[in-house]
């Protein structure tokens, strides 16, 4: 090539179409969760099946489970319901979930039409815990393991590929650990 | 009945009031809180749900809670810093419209000065090379043969 300045705007024009390809398939929803790599937000609320018990970190601490944050007002939670349940039919990981400033009658009604995948549900009535677990989005699915440390989060809804390819794997691997 | 015209006009000035309006005076301003400071710390927080909003500006759920939040820990003594960290360690830099300078944001703060010296250093180098071409001139057969081109041209005219 005689004049390879001439080379330079075809380079400066790849180079951005690339970065705004990618920058166009980034998701702005998703935004990095500063909790990922630390022990759960401390908390203990009512449940939502039994009020008078209640549901908190320590619950989440001593095996590996995931944390789902839902709520019946939220229409992309009604469309992973069916991933849940199918979740926690395999018994590989245990499900808790946290009913996000809902009305605990239409909680519970929800559970009883669509079926009940969770282990327990903490019922965050003003959505105070939600905010310590930094929830901005439901659905949100949060991986914890043994120690009760947040390994992982999914914002929006699960889809089988996000289950089959994030979740499950890295639940065997936390649990193949220890 | 209204004329077509006005009633557009009414409608327009409707849905341009601020839809906000009516929850700053939710809060009690008479206390240890000031509004112009809560305005003015709401006003540098951004809302997660709407994203190009501030959490002031924002009639997100999430943000009406929040808003509360930081009107607590206002009233309970916190500092800015406080409240910043606060939203920080459970939203990440993302809630914060200036972002701190660190490793993960340098090509944030100085991505465009890195940008404005590349383009000065190719217009530099662009104009160098113009000026140095300029400057060389004609060789010595270049002008032989504008010389004997001029002749010509003269010549022909003349006949």
């Amino acid at each position: 090539m005689k004049r390879p300045l001439l080379l330079i705007p075809a380079i400066v024009f790849t180079v951005m179409v690339v970065l705004l390809a990618v920058g166009l398939n980034l998701n702005p929803r998703e935004v990095p969760s500063p909790l990922i790599g630390k022990p759960v937000p401390g908390f203990e609320l009512s449940r939502l099946k039994d009020p008078q018990a209640t549901l908190g970190s320590a619950d989440l601490t001593g095996r590996v489970s995931l944390f789902n944050v839902w709520a019946t007002w939220c229409v992309s939670c009604r469309a992973e319901h069916k991933l849940l349940m199918a979740l926690a039919e395999t018994g590989e990981v245990d499900i808790y979930g946290l009913n996000y400033k809902d009305d605990r009658d239409a909680a519970l009604r929800w559970l009883q039409v669509y079926g009940d995948p969770y282990v327990a549900n903490a019922f965050d009535d003003d959505g105070r815990v939600g905010i310590d677990w930094g929830v901005y989005g439901t659905p949100e699915t949060f991986v914890i393991d043994g120690e009760g440390v947040i390994r992982h989060k999914v914002i929006g809804p699960l889809s089988a590929d996000i289950v089959n390819e994030r979740i499950l794997p890295l639940v065997r691997q936390l649990n193949s650990r220890g | 009945m209204l004329p077509r015209l006005l009633r557009v006009a009414l409608l327009g000035l409707a849905m341009s009031m601020p839809a906000h309006a009516s929850t700053l005076a939710d809060f009690d301003f008479t206390g240890n809180v000031s509004e112009a400071h809560y305005k003015a710390v709401i006003s540098e927080l951004r809302c997660l749900v709407c994203q190009n909003e501030s959490l002031a500006g924002s009639q997100a759920e999430l943000a009406q809670d929040l808003r509360e939040e930081v009107y607590k820990m206002m009233d309970a003594g916190k500092t800015d810093d406080e409240i910043v960290d606060f939203l920080v360690a459970r939203y990440g830099d993302f809630v914060l419209y200036d972002p701190p300078l660190k490793p993960s944001t340098w090509l944030l703060w100085f991505g465009p000065f890195v940008l404005a010296a590349l383009a000065l250093l190719v217009m530099g180098y662009t104009v160098r090379k113009r000026s140095r071409g300029v400057e060389q001139g004609l060789t010595a057969a270049e002008r032989a043969r504008v010389a004997s081109l001029l002749s010509e041209g003269t010549e022909n005219r003349k006949s």
